[in-house]
This record gives structure tokens, C-alpha cells and sequence, in this order.
């Protein structure tokens, strides 16, 4: 989509905020295990960038990944189903929330390593435009992901090789509890410009903005350029993991959670569809996720005796480990 | 019949693969110039693209193998020394061997990282001179660690074939062997499948890479004493256990020499899946690095901490004493 489509692109925002909070609800049931890092509040980056890739484009995305897998494309009721662990998941129920793939529609998946998603589609773009295909890639990561050494040797090695990926630092302020101020010497964007590529910051909050700034940047990678930065100034509506539901952690002064949730994706994209095609919207929305919930819980739970089934592509098998 | 050496051997099926297959492509650092001699004479013949010479930055471009192996390629990693692969132990383990599960059976990584001079190089000290096979074994990632020239070409050209990451350490202490080889001779060697180097009655000598070597001098030394067969499990992981098994059922009793540290070594996995299985004429025995060796710098101390063939000697002349 180089052009804007404001119905879809507000369809899509609402999609993640109602996944996510269908998959919250799944983590109070205990139907999801483990918890999951909720996207609430950032839901415009993913939107906005997916909304200016093309179906054979591919993503890397962090261990805040529903809505990058939902965004670029993956079917709701298998990443919800994965989320639940079952045979019918986008990963038959062996990666879960933080591992969700989907190579179909080019998501290389969600990636529980920090700073780890960057070198991995640098290379993947890489072999594929070898062999002429055209495409280009998106790392998403997060503003902590900035400070890991192999995130900084990715930039390097995307520059020098002229590899069309665009890294989306989603600036949510923190990571985990660590403030950026306490974190972050020099600047987001300085990082990317001392390797030479070109860095912008955009309100990550307006879908269409975000929209706007990918489309002008792929459409230069597209057009023979290298890598580009975009740093997408967001908010962590909820909770780092939903661990902290049970736990209070203080490190957010209430003052400013009220004020990040102020400018809430939603709300922006939703103000520029008119109120009955908005409805109209929601309504298809809760429809589908019903179906999401019931198809996820309905799916098989996998067979122990596979636990270890796709160890190997090769078809090598494992040894038991029992006595 | 001309004599080949066991560098040429990898530099020839280096070439081999590279002619064969146009998604194969060689990464690491100076290899344009063919610093270890590998790679000698490839950038030629097979172009820059091809042959990427790479800034020091092992994190990532071990992880942009894994993201071109995603995408279809067939990367070799060359690696200058053995301990960068504790720098990468994070991306092959975390990363290139689990997407295939992780991901539930969506992608395959088939990367081969290669370590020509793994072990002690002599008078280059602590850290060049690790051997960390063990390790690789220890996370199912699959390892060779070959010892003659024939079957340096053979598991190298396999392990590029193969579906799944390996680890293919040249041991420093074979890396000048020569053998007489005819060259129209050579054939891809299967991974997971060991290999008598010489049989014998009364002990079968487990004896991995360049200690191969090693132990068939010891065995003719003590030939008027003792029958000794020499295994040599060319595959780490997965192990020959039906080739083991079927020698040391009819011998009885079993060394070996292993060029790791004591600890966790896979000297300890041998003996552990041996004795699970048959029981021996007498307690079996292992010559290995001490625990926790660092490899000290003066010569003498370099060679007093490998395993030797005094060592491998006395281990098998005990042993026949003990039952
Ligand atoms: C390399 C690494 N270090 C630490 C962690 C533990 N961890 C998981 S998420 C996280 C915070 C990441 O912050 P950021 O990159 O800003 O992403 P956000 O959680 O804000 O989306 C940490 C420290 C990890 N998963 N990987
Ligand atoms: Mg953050």
C-alpha cells in the first residue's frame, strides 16, 4: 500500500488491540502459558510499516511480536492458536508467543533475543536478491535492542553490503523497567547515521504517519538504495509481560503512563473514519476474533511423543533421554 | 598416486560445492586472500559475491548466514580461530539450530561453520588453542571433526549438503597431514558414520580427529602386546554408536583419547553410552585435557595438557592389566 487506505489501516490497529487483549484475557484463563509482552499501545508501528510491504517482503520481528506476525499478515486464529500451544498454531504449538513465525507470508518470526532479528534478515534479503528476487526486509526491535553489540555489527554489515533493510527501533521508552535516558549515551538514530544510513523519527502513534515515512523509505531501497532507519516514538500502554499483572514494579510514574495513553493508535486512526464505517469496523473485528478465541481453543493440544518432532530438517533423530 | 593434503582436501571441496551448487557461498575474514589457505584461489574462480570477505564482526555475520540458510542458501562460515565460536556459541545454538523447531518444521538453517586449525596451534597460547567440539555436541548441533585428508573432503562436502548446521573442526594437528589419495577417488563421507582405521582383538581405541593419528602409532608400537583396534567416529554428533558397539562388543574393553576437557568432554558421553550397553572385561579409560585446561604458552606446558601418546599407552597397557 503506497497509497493511504485509512479503513484498513484502522482495521488492522484494531485487530492487534483486541488480539491482545483476547490473549490477555487467554493468560487470566490460563489457557495462553508462560504470558506474553503485550503490544497495547504500539499497534500503529506495525500497521504502518507492514501497510507499505508487499506480501514477498519479509520481517524480523522481538519478543513484542503479535503485532508484527498480525500485521504482515499471518492468520489470526493460527497465531492465536500457537499463543495456546496447539497443533493448529503458525508453529504447531512449538514456538508460542515469542517464537511465532510465519514463513508463508514472510514473517521470519518473532525472536525472544534481543538486538537478534537485524543480521538475520540482512540476510535473508541478501540471498534472495541474489537470485534476483525483489524484496526488501524490516527488523523490528526495540529501543534496548539498540545497545547490543551484534544490532550495531548488523548495521554495519547492511551498509557495507548495500542490503535494502529497514530497522524500525520502536522507542517505548524502556526497556523492560530501564528507562532510555538511563541507557542510551549519544542517540537512537545517531547509532544508524554513524554507519551512514539515512535515520528519521516519526510519531509512532499515527498509523499513517508511520505508513508514510516505511513508503518513502522502501520506495528508495526499492529504487537500488541501502538500509534505513526509522525510530517510531511510541508508548507501552500495559506491562513489559504480563508478569506484572501480579507483580507491581514501580518504575512509571502514573502521571506519564496517563499521558502516554493519551494518544492512543486506535483512537487516532479510528477519528478519521466516519463513526458509522468505524462501527462497522469494530464490529467485524469482534466477529472475527470470537472466531480466533473459539478456533484456538478448539485445536488439538500436540502428542508428547513428538515433542521433538522438526529438531532436525536433515531427519536426523535425537536420542531418548529417559533410562 | 599423488599425495593430498589435508588443507587441499578442504580447499578442493570448498570448490567442489561452490561449482556444483550456485547457493553456496563462502563468509568469513581474509579469505578473499585465503589467510588459512582454504579458501585459496576461490575468489578467482568463483567472484567476490561468492567468496565475501567480512568485516570482524562474527556475531553478525554468523546470524546473516542463518538468514541467507532461511532463504534457500547453503552459507560456509570460515572462522580464523577455534574460540570466536564461544563469540558465536549464542547464534549457531540459540538461533541456527533451533528455528527448525521453534518454528515448527517451517524452515531448515544449512549453514557449515568451519574451523581450519581447531586445538592447540602451538606457541599461539590461551586463546587460540581451544577445542570446543564437545560443546557442539553437547547441544545437538551436528560436529566432524575429521582426520585424514580423504575424509576431510568428504565430510566437508557433506556437511555443506547437509539440511541442518555443522560444525566442521580441522583440527590444527591434521591440517598437514598428507595421504595418498587418488584424487578421482574422492566421495562424499556420510555423517554419523565412523570409521576402523585399523582392527584389533583386544582394545578398541576411541580416538577423535588428530588423535587418530596418534593412536594407530600407538597401537603399532604395542602391536607384540596388545591387539588394538582404532575408531575414529569422524561425526561427533550424531555418534556411530552401532559402529562402536559392534567393535567394542567383540573387544571388550575401551579408550579414549579426546582432545577435550575432562569435564563434560565427549570422552565421558563415549564411555557413559558404551557402558549403558555392554558390559567390559574391565573399568574403561579416557585421556583428555585436564578440566578446565587453558592451554599455557611455553611448548613444553602446551603439550603437557594435550593428550599424548605416553598418556594413551600407559591408559591401554593399565587397562589390559585390570581384567
Ligand atoms: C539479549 C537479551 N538480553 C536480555 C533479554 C531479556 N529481555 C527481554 S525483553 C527485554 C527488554 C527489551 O527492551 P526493548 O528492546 O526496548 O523492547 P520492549 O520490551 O520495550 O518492546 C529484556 C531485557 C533478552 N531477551 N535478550
Ligand atoms: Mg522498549
Amino acid at each position: 500500500m503506497t497509497e493511504a487506505d485509512p479503513v484498513r489501516l484502522y482495521r488492522t490497529v484494531r485487530l492487534i488491540r483486541r488480539f491482545e487483549e483476547r490473549a490477555i484475557d487467554l493468560v487470566r484463563s490460563g489457557h495462553v502459558v508462560g504470558g506474553i509482552h503485550p503490544y497495547l499501545g504500539q499497534e500503529g508501528v506495525a500497521a504502518g510499516v507492514c501497510a507499505a510491504l508487499r506480501p514477498g517482503d519479509v520481517v524480523a520481528g522481538t519478543h513484542r511480536g503479535h503485532g508484527h506476525v498480525l500485521a504482515k499478515g499471518a492468520d489470526p486464529a493460527r497465531t492465536m492458536a500457537e499463543l495456546c500451544g496447539r497443533v493448529t498454531g503458525l508453529n504447531r504449538g512449538r514456538g508460542g508467543s515469542m517464537h511465532a513465525a510465519d514463513f508463508a507470508v514472510g514473517v521470519l518470526g518473532a525472536n525472544a533475543i534481543v538486538g537478534a532479528g537485524g543480521a538475520i534478515v540482512t540476510g535473508a534479503v541478501w540471498a534472495r536478491r541474489r537470485r534476483g528476487e525483489d524484496l526488501v526486509g524490516v527488523s523490528f526491535l526495540g529501543d534496548g535492542a539498540v545497545n547490543e553489540g551484534m544490532l550495531l555489527e548488523a548495521f554495519n554489515l547492511a551498509a557495507l553490503w548495500r542490503v535494502p533493510v529497514l530497522f524500525v527501533c520502536e522507542n517505548n521508552g524502556y526497556a523492560t523497567t530501564m528507562p532510555v535516558a538511563g541507557a542510551v549515551a549519544g542517540s537512537i538514530t545517531g547509532r544508524a547515521e554513524a554507519f551512514g544510513i539515512p535515520a528519521s523519527v516519526v510519531d509512532g502513534q499515527d498509523p499513517e504517519a508511520v505508513r508514510a515515512a516505511t513508503a518513502a523509505a522502501v520506495g528508495r531501497m526499492r529504487a537500488g538504495g541501502g538500509p534505513e532507519f526509522i525510530e517510531a516514538r511510541t508508548y507501552r500502554f500495559d506491562a513489559h509481560h504480563t508478569f506484572e499483572h501480579a507483580v507491581r514494579l514501580d518504575y512509571r510514574p502514573p502521571e506519564e503512563v496517563a499521558r502516554g495513553r493519551s494518544r492512543d493508535p486506535v483512537e487516532i486512526a479510528g477519528s478519521r473514519l466516519a463513526p458509522d464505517r468505524r462501527a462497522e469496523v469494530d464490529a467485524s473485528v469482534e466477529a472475527e476474533l470470537d472466531a480466533v478465541v473459539a478456533f484456538a481453543l478448539a485445536g488439538p493440544e500436540p502428542d508428547p511423543a513428538g515433542a521433538l518432532e522438526h529438531l532436525y530438517a536433515s531427519g536426523l533423530t535425537a536420542r531418548a533421554g529417559g533410562g | 598416486m599423488p599425495r593430498l593434503s589435508y588443507r587441499k582436501a578442504l580447499n578442493r571441496a570448498l570448490a567442489d560445492e561452490l561449482a556444483r551448487d550456485e547457493e553456496v557461498f563462502l563468509l568469513g575474514e581474509d579469505i578473499r586472500v585465503a589467510a588459512s589457505n582454504v579458501t585459496a584461489g576461490l575468489l578467482k574462480r568463483f567472484g567476490p559475491e561468492r567468496v565475501r570477505d567480512t568485516p570482524l564482526s562474527e556475531q553478525a555475520f554468523t546470524s546473516f548466514a542463518t538468514g541467507a540458510a532461511l532463504a534457500g542458501a547453503r552459507p560456509v562460515v570460515e572462522f580464523q580461530i577455534p574460540s570466536l565460536l564461544f563469540l558465536v556459541f549464542e547464534q549457531i545454538v540459540n538461533h541456527a539450530h533451533k528455528f527448525p523447531l521453534m518454528t515448527g518444521g517451517q524452515c531448515a538453517v544449512p549453514v557449515t561453520y568451519l574451523v581450519p586449525g581447531s586445538g592447540s596451534r602451538t606457541g599461539w597460547a590461551g586463546q587460540h588453542s581451544d577445542h570446543p567440539y564437545s560443546l557442539f555436541a553437547h547441544v545437538g548441533v551436528t560436529t566432524v571433526v575429521p582426520a585424514t585428508p580423504a575424509d576431510a573432503y568428504g565430510l566437508l562436502v557433506s556437511a555443506i549438503r547437509c539440511d541442518d548446521p555443522v560444525v566442521v573442526f580441522a583440527p590444527a594437528g591434521a591440517m598437514e597431514v598428507r595421504s595418498d589419495v587418488d584424487v578421482a577417488s574422492l566421495r562424499p563421507v556420510p555423517l554419523g558414520r565412523g570409521r576402523v582405521h585399523r582392527r584389533g582383538d583386544d582394545v578398541t581405541v576411541v580416538a577423535v580427529g588428530h588423535l587418530v593419528h596418534d593412536a594407530l602409532a600407538v597401537a603399532d608400537d604395542l602391536a607384540d602386546q596388545v591387539s588394538v583396534e582404532v575408531f575414529d567416529p569422524r561425526t561427533l554428533y550424531p555418534f556411530d554408536w552401532d559402529g562402536l558397539l559392534t567393535s567394542v562388543s567383540r573387544t571388550g574393553r575401551l579408550v579414549v583419547v579426546d582432545d577435550s576437557n575432562r569435564s563434560c568432554g565427549i570422552g565421558a558421553e563415549v564411555i557413559a553410552s558404551v557402558v549403558e550397553r555392554v558390559r567390559l572385561h574391565a573399568p574403561p579409560r579416557r585421556v583428555t585435557r585436564p578440566d578446565g585446561a587453558v592451554l599455557p604458552f611455553a611448548p613444553a606446558l602446551d603439550r603437557a595438557v594435550q593428550p599424548g601418546r605416553e598418556q594413551l599407552r600407559s591408559a591401554i597397557q593399565h587397562l589390559m592389566k585390570d581384567g
